[in-house]
């Protein structure tokens, strides 16, 4: 017994153990990320490519046309005689305004038939979802044209028509009415600034009547282009597709209504990957439809970029200024002790607490003076004095301030004290000592302090929903209108657009595909700004590497 | 962090007539007065010097005489204090927390202990070369280049002419004019000690202080170091630190030894290791301890 006891005593002092103990705790954590990232590319990736549609008979003589989303066995259907039990199968079958719901199961018992006819058409549409069935062509008279071989290549052509008009409708609505918008409201906030101090002197009279005139003009000039929009509007209504339904019943889609139409069965592999690519391209690039579950996340990664730009910009001069200060001119005593624990404890503060005092501070006190001094003519519209871009970054500084002290003071330390001497040896004062030498060997610990608050502020999203985030900006923060940077606008947010897609959605089941396809695009973003500057830091290390003798 | 420049204002100007320390012995004032006199090439004269670090007495009554254009080496083992006396001569003890001088260093007959005296002006006057090479992680003229632009020198012409002049005067141009631009980290351990010599001859100083240059280096890099020590004396002022004492019976004119703290022996480098006064210098330069 005692001799058992001694050799397992002598295993364990072997280390062999605690090599493998350590070595299977690296192997979970790695599992884990594995595991993690292919759930989330395995359930967001897959809604690019262009699924099969199926035709189903069913025993009740109804025909269904969908992809099929997924199968299960019944519970309760497992028997004696039937020990596989009875397999259920999901479809999405679209057309969400007249089935009611996108998806519906279907026993596998209750199917005669299974087939894949290639006239099946995907078509994409502005509202309502997707829509599977027939596509033929309606003709100016308002009956269906006879279809034939050419009908499909007529098709692409009128969406593609169709793009064009919608493009320009785009254009008109939004460059042509909103510059014409930008300037009415600027028009009319100069005139209420007039008005402000309430009697107007015969040269500010003068003015006045100019600023009227200048109303009336641009007030024309938006009622003529809302004539050309009610044109182009009406042009794009007048051809029209008919999709005939999976049981008989025809829809009418008129042009403007139709984003893409494609034919999946009849795609080729290599047809199927082109589309893949473009849809995916369009998701990252366009801007979200039907509130939010259809379209692109375009204004959700611009504004998530430039708000971790913002943050940047704030949180390294005051961080590493501090750090300095803490380092290179504080006393080392119990304050600055002090001073250094509670900065590591505000590193800890749950961030909502940091998103209450945003709000309470930034927007409401600073954004509400800021109003008061600088906007009066916009009152009592808020300019600075609600939630905006600029209060979101700062809110978000302040919640990252802690780890660039740290890492900051962390890279000062490491800076061998023979660089100080040679340098205040040859007779520089101390500020030059730090500025000259003592900075540039740090950098390379500031950025890691960088790369760690940018990573936090990219995932932050509870200070961010009190402080400036929506669910659907109406304009970027960066435009081509004076300022070109608008620093009191709200802007969306990756982190916060998974939340809205997935839980604040009218349509969460399609919009599951959406969430998992925004998550991943979040993690793209982290890893790339990470990327950026740990490739810049080990450039800097290589230039600063410290002395190796 | 400061330190309070501290001088004894009852300091007669000469020696002679100052009261004598009891723990001092008396021989060794007498001998030291032959050097602390008003004797023309004085460079720099310590007098009377005590420092402390905190609580703890690092120099004790230390009084010598560093003559101009000559070599003077500090020996004596670890921790005996040689090093300390040597960062008081450009006052690079302020750095050390804590740190305080009671006592006169002149330099050229100015207290460099007074409030009035500008630092970062004596360090530029009081090069320093440090014990462990430390050349900074720049290229090799921007390391030359340091201490000229630090004190306003921004004409290129005028820099170019500095590098190439303090690199020759370290012996380092020839073997580095094809890679200015190159990181000073790759040169070898020996090239980045002259390399840091250069840096502080481009500050054009008058006198330059060694603390231990040679430690770390191998054998011909040292010769290298003093036969460049050799050259520099007859331009500036050197004070090396040692403790090779063949180091010092080599390269320098005037020695002195020291032991916890006190200054046992000063003197010419050849009668201090021909025929010491003291028995403990005897000691140690025989091997004998240290």
């Amino acid at each position: 017994m005692g001799k058992r006891a001694d050799s397992m005593k002598d295993f364990w002092l072997s280390g062999e153990l605690f090599v493998w103990m350590t070595a299977s705790g690296v192997a979970v954590s790695l599992l884990m990320v594995g595991a993690m990232l292919a759930l989330i590319m395995v359930n967001g990736l897959g809604q690019f490519w262009p699924a099969t549609l199926h035709q189903i008979v069913l025993k009740t003589q109804e025909t269904l046309i969908g992809q099929l989303v997924g199968q299960e066995v019944i519970p309760n259907s497992v028997t004696l005689d039937r020990p596989d039990g009875l397999n259920r199968f999901r479809y999405r079958v679209g057309n969400r305004d007249v089935f009611g719901s996108e998806y519906r199961w279907v026993n596998g018992d209750d199917i005669i038939s299974t087939s894949r006819p290639e006239d099946l058409t995907f078509v994409e549409r502005r509202e309502w979802g997707p829509a599977f069935g027939r596509l033929g062509i309606v003709g100016k008279d308002g009956k269906p044209e006879a279809s034939d071989g050419q009908t499909w290549s007529a098709i692409g052509a009128l969406v593609q028509e169709s793009a064009a008009l919608r493009h320009r409708i785009e254009h008109v609505e939004r460059d042509e009415i909103g510059a014409i918008n930008y300037r009415l409201e600027k028009v009319r906030r100069e005139r209420r600034a007039l008005m402000l101090d309430g009697r107007l002197s015969s040269r500010e009279a003068d003015v006045d009547r100019r600023l009227v005139d200048q109303i009336a003009t641009l007030e024309r000039d938006y009622r003529a282009k809302t004539v050309t929009l009610e044109q182009l509007h009406q042009e794009a209504g007048q051809k029209s597709l008919l999709l005939t339904l999976a049981n008989g019943p025809t829809l009418r889609l008129t042009l403007d209504q139709v984003v893409a139409v494609s034919r999946p069965n009849d795609m080729t592999w290599s047809d199927k990957s082109v589309a893949y690519l473009h849809n995916l391209w369009l998701f990252v690039s366009s801007e979200p439809r039907e509130a939010n579950t259809e379209g692109g996340i375009f204004p959700a990664i611009f504004g998530t970029v430039l708000m971790v730009f913002l943050m940047t910009i704030a949180v390294m001069p005051f961080g590493v200024m501090a750090a300095v200060y803490l380092r290179e001119y504080a006393r080392q005593g119990v304050l600055v002790r002090l001073v250094r624990i509670a900065v590591n404890n505000l590193a800890g503060v749950p961030s909502i607490v940091f998103g209450v005092f945003g709000l309470a501070f930034f927007v409401y006190a600073l954004g509400g003076t800021i109003d008061q001094l600088l906007f009066p003519e916009s009152l009592p519209n808020p300019t600075f004095g609600t939630g905006g871009i600029l209060w979101a970054s700062l809110t978000l500084a302040l919640l990252t301030v802690p780890v660039v002290i740290v890492a900051t003071e962390e890279g000062l330390s490491a800076v061998p004290r023979d660089f100080r001497e040679g340098s205040v040896g040859l007779g520089a004062t101390k500020f030059e000592t730090i500025w000259h030498v003592i900075l540039p060997c740090a950098l390379p610990g500031i950025l890691t302090g960088l790369i760690l608050a940018m990573a936090r502020a990219a995932g932050e999203v509870a200070p961010l929903m009190l402080t400036g985030v929506v669910k659907l900006a109406p304009a970027l923060p960066l435009d081509g209108y004076e300022p070109f940077l608008h620093l009191d606008r709200k802007f969306m947010h990756l982190g916060f657009h998974i939340y809205d897609v997935g839980f604040q959605s009218p349509n969460v089941e399609a919009a599951k595909p959406m969430v998992y396809m925004t998550t991943l695009i979040l993690i793209l973003m982290v890893v790339l700004l990470n990327w950026t500057a740990v490739m810049l830091r080990n450039r800097l290390r290589k230039r600063f590497a410290m002395s190796p003798v | 962090m400061e330190v309070r420049p501290c001088s004894l204002s009852s300091t007669p100007p000469t020696v002679s007539s100052r009261p004598v320390m009891p723990s001092v012995p008396q021989s060794r004032v007498l001998r030291e007065q032959s050097h602390i006199g008003p004797s023309v090439d004085a460079k720099i004269q310590v007098r009377n010097l005590d420092f402390y670090y905190g609580e703890r007495q690092a120099l004790f009554h230390v009084m010598l005489t560093v003559r101009t254009n000559s070599v003077t080496a500090f020996i004596g083992p670890s921790g005996c204090g040689k090093s300390t006396l040597l960062r008081c001569l450009n006052r690079m003890n302020d750095l050390v927390e804590g740190a305080r001088a009671v006592g006169r260093v002149e330099l050229d007959g100015t207290d460099i202990y007074d409030l009035a005296i500008d630092v970062t002006d004596l360090r530029k006057r009081v090069g320093m070369v440090f014990q462990k090479s430390n050349p900074f992680p720049k290229s090799i003229y921007d390391n030359v280049a340091y201490g000229p632009r630090l004190h306003g020198t921004k004409d290129t012409r005028r820099l170019d002419e500095l590098v190439h002049h303090s690199l020759e005067g370290a012996g380092l141009w020839d073997e580095v004019k094809d890679r200015l631009t190159q990181s000073a980290l790759g040169l070898s351990g020996g090239q980045q000690q002259r390399l840091c010599i250069a840096r502080a001859l481009a500050v054009q100083p008058e006198v330059i202080l060694m603390d231990e240059p040679c430690s770390a280096l191998d054998p011909i890099a040292t010769g290298k170091i003093e036969e460049l020590i050799f050259k520099l004396k007859h331009t500036y002022t050197v004070v090396i630190v040692t403790h090779n004492m063949q180091q010092a019976a080599r390269v320098s004119n005037q020695c002195g030894f020291f032991l916890m703290g006190e200054l046992v022996e000063f003197g010419d480098t050849k009668t201090i290791f021909t025929t010491p006064h003291d028995k403990r210098t005897e000691d140690y330069i025989t091997g004998r301890f240290g």
